[in-house]
């Protein structure tokens, strides 16, 4: 099996937005949107802020978080959306059938909705994604020290977020990989796997990464 | 030209570019707007068309001109788009159809046979409507803010706008619902520009005696045409609010002529009144080629304000991101893209705010440097011409592509 293992092939790449022509101004808007827009679009407000022009909100990582705290003041709201872990769902159907639950909830709650300003209105956004090949690649596990510390944040995206959605297992394509190498490199796996990519960001991703593959190496090497 | 690129933005994002260029190779692709030279437009072209030229693609650049009539017109779309009720006259809106269609016929066998077409603004958006069996793709960018455009404008050219096969528009809340892609494209700055490329000491420190600044006391700059947007006095506002805690604070108001236009010359008058005889307010009318004395201040200054009550983009304040300035920037339009409160500047909503967060910022200049050294990789990572023109391909191949969601490039 390890002997016919492809090597892993590092792609980098960047995301790049659409206008939907939707935009809600209060929570039933958001709610009446959200039934049919695209799971694309749910995806890029849960995930394409990694690769946007923005620093991190320590309290809230999604969208519609981030809309429901600052711009219509809903704060127990922001903070339901905002503990919402995308990778505890299925698909991205579950997700949206989650959101939607806790909207209603909220809008149960509202004696009337809150209006955000005309500037502030949710803007539903959808992406198409562009691989690059970086024309480099690792054969064996060990290498992976070397090459992750020069992993751009789009290599990062690609290859611990994106393959989530990829890959028919779920899984990250280091683990996917790793799982070639049999049981020297479970723990590596393992490691890589208590990864929260949710509430991070990716050179912290990065840093997690190298932390993982670093410390299993040494582990590896006393086996 | 790519190469000096890559040691500014990074060689991963001039390899990316030749990724996405290599399937475009030989792709006639035209850039039409209406002035060569002035206005952001024709400055980001500038620059654009030879870089796609030197990774392969065959790209023009034409202009479309017309009669006074014609850019009454066309002035009044700009308006219009932005929000002014406009009233156009019939025989201004046949200038315009007429102008198009002359220009259709003019540049027929480029446009006829391009792959693909980008329509700047609304000057040439009519254009469409002659190549009704066109070959190539037609893209219409608009680089206004169209958020609230005066609607029965916008009903007119929405009859153009809806012919193309994808728009662009630089964030979205500037955007319209339209039957086609629209893609969400920031604007940029080009790095090597005269206005952005890194300057010697000698020429920064030249700038003080020039313009009677004195180099060992604060300076706070604005850099806007005198346009009540801006909000010159509310500037001077903001300025006199810090000058009671911080005595020694300057003032820098640098803007270009308003000679042409008369509301300008009525807010430079009311800036001036404003400013009274204080000595520390510097008011700078600069010629619209004063690039590098742009650049100097910029980099001269310890604060930039860019305290807009409405903005498009605001890459006066990309520009001063670029050279480690912190920003505090009127919370509205592109302004809150760049400037991210306690990371790259503050947004500030009033001149007591902004007189707050300048207070701050003057003392405690290390975090000053911090959030300076922040802004400027901001605008490494989002604001720099090699990814705007990133973004142009990717459409470009999109849409050559069928709009498919996964583009993979490459190996």
């Amino acid at each position: 099996m390890e002997g016919n293992t492809m090597p892993l092939y590092i792609k980098d790449c960047t995301l790049i937005a659409m206008a939907t022509g939707k935009r809600a101004q209060n929570l039933r808007e958001l709610r009446e949107y959200l039934r049919t827009i695209s799971t694309n679009s749910i995806y890029y407000h849960f995930w394409g802020g990694l690769l946007r022009p923005r620093f991190d909100d320590p309290e809230y990582h999604n969208d519609f978080a981030i809309w429901s705290a600052h711009s219509i003041y809903n704060k127990p709201l922001a903070e339901r959306l905002a503990v919402v872990d995308p990778v505890a769902f299925s698909s991205m159907e579950a997700l949206r059938t989650e959101i939607l639950g806790l909207i209603e909830e909220s809008l149960d709650e509202t004696e009337y909705p809150v209006w955000a300003k005309r500037d502030d209105q949710f803007e539903f956004i959808q992406h198409q994604i562009v691989v690059f090949d970086t024309g480099r690649w690792v054969d064996r596990p060990e290498q992976l020290t070397e090459i992750l510390p020069e992993l751009s944040r789009g290599s990062i995206f690609f290859h611990f977020i994106d393959a989530r959605r990829r890959n028919e297992n779920g899984l990250d394509d280091f683990q996917n990989w790793l799982g070639h190498f049999g049981p020297p490199f479970q723990g590596m796996c393992q490691a890589i796997s208590s990864i929260d990519p949710y509430f991070s960001n990716l050179h912290k991703i990065r840093d997690a990464l190298i932390t993982a593959v670093q410390t299993h190496q040494s582990q590896g090497a006393i086996e | 030209m790519l190469e000096k690129y890559a040691e500014v933005a990074g060689h991963d994002v001039v390899e990316h570019l030749r990724q996405l260029a290599e399937p475009l190779k030989g792709l006639r692709l035209v850039h039409i707007n209406s002035t060569k030279s002035g206005g952001g437009v024709a400055e980001i072209l500038y620059k654009m068309v030879p870089l796609m030229r030197e990774l392969g693609i065959d790209a023009q650049w034409e202009i479309i001109t017309g009669e006074p009539l014609f850019y009454e017109c066309t002035k009044g779309f700009h308006n219009a788009i932005q929000g002014n009720p406009v009233n156009l006259t019939d025989s201004q809106l046949r200038s315009y159809e007429q102008t198009n269609r002359d220009y259709a016929q003019t540049g027929e066998a480029i446009l006829r046979d391009a792959d693909v077409v980008i329509i700047h603004d609304p000057q040439p958006a009519a254009l469409i409507s002659s190549f009704q069996e066109r070959k190539g793709k037609w893209v219409w960018r608009c680089h206004i803010d169209a958020s609230r455009p005066f609607r029965p404008i916008w009903r007119y050219l929405r009859d153009f706008v809806s012919q193309y096969d994808a728009s662009v528009f630089s964030i979205a809340p500037f955007s319209q619902r339209l039957p086609h892609p629209v893609y969400l494209i920031a604007p940029s700055i080009d790095p090597l520009h005269e206005k952005n490329i890194d300057l010697p000491i000698e020429e920064i420190e030249g700038i003080y005696s020039r313009f009677d600044i004195d180099p060992e006391r604060p300076m706070i700059l604005q850099v806007s045409r005198f346009d009540r947007f801006k909000d010159p006095v509310g500037v001077i506002h903001t300025y006199r609010l810090v000058k009671r805690f911080i005595p020694h604070v300057q003032l820098v108001l640098a803007g270009g002529g308003a000679s042409d236009d008369p509301e300008g010359e009525a807010v430079l008058q009311e800036v001036r009144t404003s400013a009274s005889e204080d000595p520390d307010i510097h008011i700078l009318l600069l010629p619209g080629d004063a690039h590098r004395t742009i650049n100097v201040l910029q980099r001269a200054s310890d604060i930039v304000l860019q305290k807009s009550l409405r903005e498009g983009f605001g890459l006066t304040v990309t520009e001063a991101m670029w050279k480690n300035k912190p920003v505090i920037g009127g919370d509205t339009g592109g302004i809150r893209l760049q400037v991210v409160n306690h990371h790259t500047g503050f947004l500030a909503n009033t001149p007591e705010g902004a007189a707050l967060r300048t207070r701050y910022l003057l003392s405690n200049p290390e975090i000053m440097e911090e959030m300076g050294n922040k802004a400027k990789a901001f605008v490494r990572e989002n604001f720099l011409v090699t990814r705007h023109l990133r973004e142009y391909l990717t459409l470009v191949y999109a849409l050559l592509n069928e709009n498919q969601e996964r583009i993979q490039l490459g190996g």
